[in-house]
């Protein structure tokens, strides 16, 4: 445990010093919300109801997808983790304690956009405090999960950096953060529902805020997160491999598109 | 036998199809440094990795002080200490920070002592990105140590070192050895191998073609001795010895080679006194493990 909490410790300050990190977990999701929201707010005065949800999902996206996976792949490709091996740091650990730190950031992001959206924006705060930060929680957890899959399964940073792309960009684009998916065409609000921050929006928007949402039943919408979460964590440490020539990994990466089940699940009943 | 910490028997690897660890045997005792010495490509990581359980050999026993490295990780992480050849630390931890963060998963508390042992204590704040070579090795093996295994594997540690840092580093490896500790050493420096390995294989093509002290490698050899001379006066000039093969003189010595060499010196040195001469230099070369290293692997591809 102390092993444990030393490593937590470590891997949280070391965070801060990484100049990738600091840009993926705080300075792009924080611009971004200075940028856009000045831009949408005067565009579309409406965007200002769905300003808080919208740009804590952003930010909790771009450092999930777009953050953690990179610095998984490049401990592998430069041998970091075949030093954690020899010396008995645990695969799960490997996994985790990125997450738990990537998770930290991302929630004083998360608090930072709540605090200061209604002073700037003049953005509503949520009715209801705790659906908010489940619902930030739950997509927190399938967040981290994705990145850290992607981390395991990509075969390099380019190819971790390909994967991320293109679940960041439709997930940002068609996922309800500028529109509400209930105002986009009818096939293209199916797809989507294949993409976590769909059900991230809806569920805040809908339990958070009270906001009537069409389509997704949003405490299922929750429990997608949740299982995704947990299937891309399982799928990450059954994937997982210590060197870069993928030597101690038990079967081909492309089981990772396993992950899909719960968003599909979600897709065709909710 | 008792004395022997490591046992490997048969050891078979695969990559692919291809074989790179061809039934490797060999032992090592307790308290020695063993070199594993071989080309690019011989197997030496390999053989490494599995002895290590980073990689799963296809065939084979490996077995460190009874425990078998696939089997028991857990266990193995105590007795084996390891510096390896592909290795790093994230870029920005700092060298204290790595010490105590590798200290807690082996069941240690905070300590920077191990810092002092290699000179590094000066370095304890610096990130890992700024360390040279020769520190980034050193703190590689001051890692490898700290939780003081009876069995240290060091792969290639001298590769892309200075020759003060790798001179240093040659003695730190021998006053382990001192200590008590058993080192296995791969290398593909003939000289690192001799000076340092108490005892040797030599590995080629994922085959060990011959086990011994360094010593008893290159006399088993048929190379041959050069024996250089130089007089004051010119009593070996022109003369011919039975069984002695000459070559071109070189900065006024006289060179010579033979297989006999208590014969060759008897020859040389009546030779001389008969003619009243004087010796100015007398300088007896055997084969190197160089040498006998290329002879060995030229009957190898042959």
């Amino acid at each position: 445990m102390k092993a444990f909490s030393y490593h937590l410790q470590f891997e949280f300050f070391t965070g801060l010093r990484n100049k990738g990190l600091l840009m993926m977990y705080y300075l792009m999701p924080l611009g971004f919300y200075a940028f856009v929201g000045t831009l949408m707010v005067e565009l579309n005065p409406f965007f200002r109801d769905m300003a808080i949800p919208s740009m804590v999902v952003f930010a909790i996206l771009t450092g999930t997808i777009m953050g953690l996976p990179s610095p998984l792949v490049e401990a592998r490709e430069k041998g970091v983790l075949r030093n954690y091996r020899v010396h008995g740091v645990p695969a799960i650990n490997i996994l985790v304690i990125p997450a738990i730190t990537a998770g930290l950031h991302l929630a004083m992001v998360s608090l930072i956009i709540t605090i200061t959206a209604p002073l700037i924006f003049s953005a509503p705060l949520p009715l209801n405090w705790f659906y908010f930060w489940l619902g930030s929680f739950s997509f927190l957890v399938a967040g981290t999960g994705l990145g850290v899959l992607i981390g395991v399964v990509a075969a390099n940073n380019r190819v971790s950096l390909l994967l991320a792309q293109m679940l960041y960009i439709p997930a940002m684009l068609l996922g309800g953060l500028m529109v509400p998916v209930d105002q986009l065409p009818g096939f293209v609000s199916w797809i989507s529902r294949i993409f976590p921050t769909t059900y991230a929006m809806e569920a805040m928007r809908a339990l958070g805020w009270g906001e009537p949402v069409l389509g997704i039943w949003a405490p299922g919408g929750m429990l997608v997160l949740f299982a995704g979460g947990i299937l891309a964590f399982a799928l990450g440490g059954y994937l997982f491999s210590w060197d870069q020539n993928n030597a101690t990994r038990r079967a081909p990466s492309y089981l990772a598109v396993l992950v899909l089940i719960p968003y599909i699940i979600g897709a065709i009943y909710l | 036998m008792k004395d022997w910490l490591l046992e490997v028997e048969g050891l078979r690897k695969e990559y692919g199809g291809k074989t790179v660890l061809n039934g490797l045997d060999f032992r090592v005792k307790k308290g020695e440094i063993f070199g594993l010495l071989g080309p690019n490509g011989a197997g030496k990581t390999t053989t490494l990795e599995c002895l290590v359980g980073l990689r799963k050999p296809e065939g084979g026993k490996i077995r460190i002080m009874g425990v078998d490295p696939q089997k028991n990780p857990a266990r193995l992480k105590d007795l084996v200490g390891i510096q390896l050849q592909v290795s790093a630390l994230p870029e920005t931890i700092r060298v204290e920070e790595a010490v105590n963060f590798f200290n807690f998963y082996h069941g240690r508390g905070k300590d920077g002592s191990a810092l002092e042992k290699l000179n590094l204590g000066e370095k304890k704040n610096s990130k890992y990105q700024h360390l040279s070579t020769g520190q980034k090795m050193r703190l590689s093996l001051t890692l490898a140590m700290l939780h003081q295994p009876p069995l240290l594997i060091l792969d290639e540690p001298t590769a892309g070192l200075d020759v003060g840092s790798r001179r240093s580093l040659h003695g730190i490896i021998r006053e382990l050895r001192d200590r008590g500790t058993t080192i296995i050493l791969s290398t593909h420096d003939m000289a690192e191998a001799e000076t340092l390995s108490d005892r040797l294989a030599i590995l080629v093509g994922g085959k060990i073609l011959m086990t011994g002290s360094p010593r008893e490698i290159t006399s088993t050899g048929k190379g041959w001795t050069k024996i250089l001379v130089k007089t004051l006066g010119t009593s070996l000039e022109g003369k011919k010895f039975p069984g002695l093969l000459e070559k071109e003189e070189k900065d006024g010595y006289r060179v010579f080679f033979t297989s006999q060499i208590r014969e060759a010196l008897n020859m040389v040195l009546k030779a001389v006194e008969a003619a009243g001469d004087e010796f100015v230099d007398l300088r007896v070369e055997r084969p190197t493990l160089e040498e006998r290293f290329l002879e060995l692997t030229e009957k190898e591809v042959v």
